[in-house]
């Protein structure tokens, strides 16, 4: 979409696009993430912000408070104790809110699922998830996939209309 | 020093203090009653001086046994170790607290009881340090089952769909 | 400036009331899942209660259910800055209980990987010091050069953090091809950057007068509370496994420890603390000069064993990590799996220490206390 605009703009001036589109175009390329570091997929997502990978290319960037964010990385184990924790946090982001669950044990209790008696077994049973990105850890590259993944996702969504 | 003469200097000291073969191969095996005092001496003995406490554990003989405390003590002076070994019973067990002979103990002892429930008398704040406050049951207990909930949100792994 | 003077401004002693402030568990400088309870008078805080837990995976829970191999992977996720230094120690400790005896080769190898893993591993806690005490371009020049160590793993075993590579008995992979030219061209890219730490963040005045005199911890103090590793060289105690009790292979290389020496203040501040990594930096880089050269030809799978079954008994071994004294007190009955593992963690001891030196200082002043210990959660809590 975001191609498409440019290119009409360049032939004649002129732009003749859905609201929701433009919407759609500036919320998609400014995902501005929750550095919700917990384990050591935390290690990862730091690697995917740092010089080589540099995910602000992408319009993401690291921010400390969650009113200020617009996206959610739940980088690591999620145990018993923070469970409760994220709750409040995701409830404590702004409207519109998304969830990406980096690595395995946000995914699913990943290799402590069988004796991990304290460990919650996927973040889904606490927080509504978009993007799960697998790994233990995902690399950052798998990182910057789910966030290119959840752009795509973001701009298919019609905002300003209730979906029938 | 080897273990021998120092069995010898803390049966000179607190005789009361040490299960009857006390040395074993390689550790050092006391009755909790005296261990207060057995540890007071061998800190501040001149020729001990275990000053390092490197390692404290919670153990576990099993369902039928007892649970014990293990302390592995260093001497930064003499290079010398020990490894002392303290039994208390299961239910209720409890031995005295050295979190203010050595500083290591004092979160060591906690985290001893959390996983274990042993009591420490005398230490400034016995509490859960890794689980939560409401946590029911001692985890590395040989015996404990993991709960199906806690505050509702379920613990096993669901594996409807994929067994 | 002292602890005490920071009490009393100019304008006389100011009336404050007592409040109690959470910091964590999610916070940018906690470094992970730390809460930190403080209460303050003002703006100075008077006690200072970590509560932890935050990240405990039950890693002593796992030891008892699987296998001793299956244990490494579990040993990489606990300190998961130093994976390496967790796999060896452990392995070692299995080794010595079954009585086996690795190559030459395999011992070799294993200190390359731990060496160069320290030095990645400080490459973090010196670039996360940087960004706690306000400067993110230390941050970035550290990123960027562990990412080439992390290239270096990555090209002998496949993965970036975890590796899973130091069996017992042996390694998952030999070396590969050429790895010893890639890593000697490493080692000279790394050593002058070292020099420019220096010049941006080490020598930094605004540095200097964040770090120096800040959080002093006395050597007897850090002894009785069991800190080790770079928090304790800090303190002036010269106290280094590899050098004072040597395990492995390490008393076949030069190196020294190195100490604090309150150059920028008194012994054992938070810049001391720092400045031992930043030398510890150059010492890792000396022993893996030297095992590159030494490095001998051999079969790195010949002592791998089919069962790894220890016998009856039990065994506290400890090496040390970048953090310092890591020790795993295994307990075996004599089946393949283990009957009981306590890790004995180093963050977990230094941690313990934050009440005593960081009470009478500034809330900000944590910040950098905290940083300068280098704790990682996934240690502290297993």
């Amino acid at each position: 979409m975001a191609l498409s605009l440019v290119h009409k703009f360049d032939q004649d001036n002129v732009i003749v696009e859905k609201l929701d589109n433009l919407l759609n175009w500036a919320r998609s390329n400014s995902p501005w993430f929750f550095q919700f570091g917990l384990a050591c997929c935390a290690i990862e997502m730091m690697a995917a912000a740092a010089p080589r990978h540099d995910l602000e290319r992408f319009g993401a960037m690291p921010r400390a408070s969650p009113r200020q964010s617009d996206v959610m990385i739940v980088a690591g184990t999620v145990t018993m104790k923070m469970a409760t924790r994220i709750k409040r946090l995701y409830e404590q982001m702004a409207n519109p809110k998304y969830v990406i669950s980096m690595g395995s044990c946000a995914n699913s209790g990943g290799p402590y699922w069988q004796y991990g008696y304290h460990v919650l077994k996927g973040v889904d049973l606490v927080v509504p998830v978009d993007v799960y990105v697998p790994g233990c850890p995902p690399r950052p590259e798998a990182l910057i996939q789910g966030i290119n993944e959840l752009q795509r996702q973001i701009r298919e969504e019609t905002p300003l209309r209730k979906v029938s | 020093m080897d273990l021998q003469s120092i069995v010898k200097s803390v049966r000179g000291a607190q005789p009361e203090a040490l299960v009857a073969d006390a040395a074993q191969e390689e550790h050092l095996e006391l009755t909790p009653d005296r261990w207060r005092e057995v540890a007071r001496h061998l800190i501040d003995d001149a020729d001990l001086q275990f000053d390092a406490l490197m390692c404290l554990s919670g153990y576990d003989e099993g369902p039928e046994g007892s649970l014990a405390v293990i302390y592995h003590l260093f001497s930064m002076q003499h290079k010398h170790k020990l490894e002392v070994r303290i039994k208390v019973p299961r239910d209720g067990g409890s031995l005295p607290s050295v979190a203010d002979i050595w500083r290591t103990a004092d979160w060591h002892e906690r985290e001893a009881y959390d996983l274990f429930g042993m009591t420490f008398e005398g230490h400034p704040d016995l509490r859960r340090i890794l689980l939560p406050d409401d946590w029911e049951g001692h985890p590395l207990k040989k015996d404990y089952l993991t709960p199906d909930y806690y505050r509702g949100i379920p613990v096993p792994k669901d594996k409807r769909g994929w067994e | 400036m002292t602890a005490t003077d920071s009490k009393s401004s100019n304008f006389g002693v100011v009336e404050t009331e007592e409040m109690v402030l959470n910091m964590g568990p999610q916070h940018p400088s906690t470094h992970g899942v730390l809460r930190l309870k403080i209460r303050t008078d003002g703006e100075i805080v008077t006690h200072i209660e970590p509560h932890l837990g935050y990240l405990h995976r039950c890693f002593e829970k796992h030891c008892e259910n699987l296998s001793y191999e299956q244990v490494i992977p579990f040993t990489d996720r606990c300190d998961y800055l130093a994976s390496m230094a967790n796999n060896h120690i452990y392995a070692l400790g299995v080794e010595q209980m079954m009585g086996l005896e690795v190559p030459d080769r395999v011992e070799y190898i294993r200190i390359i990987m731990v060496e160069l893993q320290r030095i990645a591993s400080h490459l973090m806690g010196v670039g996360t010091f940087g960004l706690d005490v306000g400067g993110i371009t230390p941050f970035t020049y550290c990123f960027r050069d562990r990412e080439r160590v992390l290239d270096l793993f990555e090209y002998t075993c496949g993965a970036r953090l975890l590796y899973n590579y130091i069996w017992i008995g042996g390694l998952s992979h030999d070396l590969p091809e050429n790895f010893v030219q890639y890593a000697n061209e490493f080692l000279d890219y790394f050593e002058p950057k070292i020099d420019e730490y220096n010049r941006i963040l080490t020598y930094n005045k605004i540095f200097i007068e964040r770090t120096g005199d800040v959080g002093v911890l006395p050597a007897d103090v850090a002894i009785s509370y069991g800190c080790t590793g770079p928090v304790l060289r800090g303190s002036g105690v010269s106290w280094d496994l590899r050098k004072n009790e040597p395990y492995s292979i390490y008393d076949r290389f030069e190196f020294d420890t190195v100490l604090g020496t309150g150059e920028m203040g008194t012994l054992g501040d938070c810049w001391d603390r720092y400045f031992v990594r930043i030398q510890e930096m150059r010492e890792s880089i000396k022993i893996v000069r030297q095992a590159l050269a030494q490095l001998p030809e051999g079969d790195v799978f010949e002592a791998l064993p089919k069962k790894v079954r220890p016998p009856e008994g039990s065994i506290y071994f400890r090496g040390e990590s970048p953090r310092g004294e890591l020790g795993y007190f295994i307990v075996s009955d004599g089946k393949n799996v283990p009957y009981r593992v306590k890790m004995r963690s180093p963050a977990f001891c230094n941690l313990s220490v934050i009440n005593e030196i960081g009470a009478g200082w500034m809330i900000s002043d944590i910040v950098t206390i905290l940083g300068s210990l280098d704790i990682v959660l996934g240690e502290i809590d297993r």
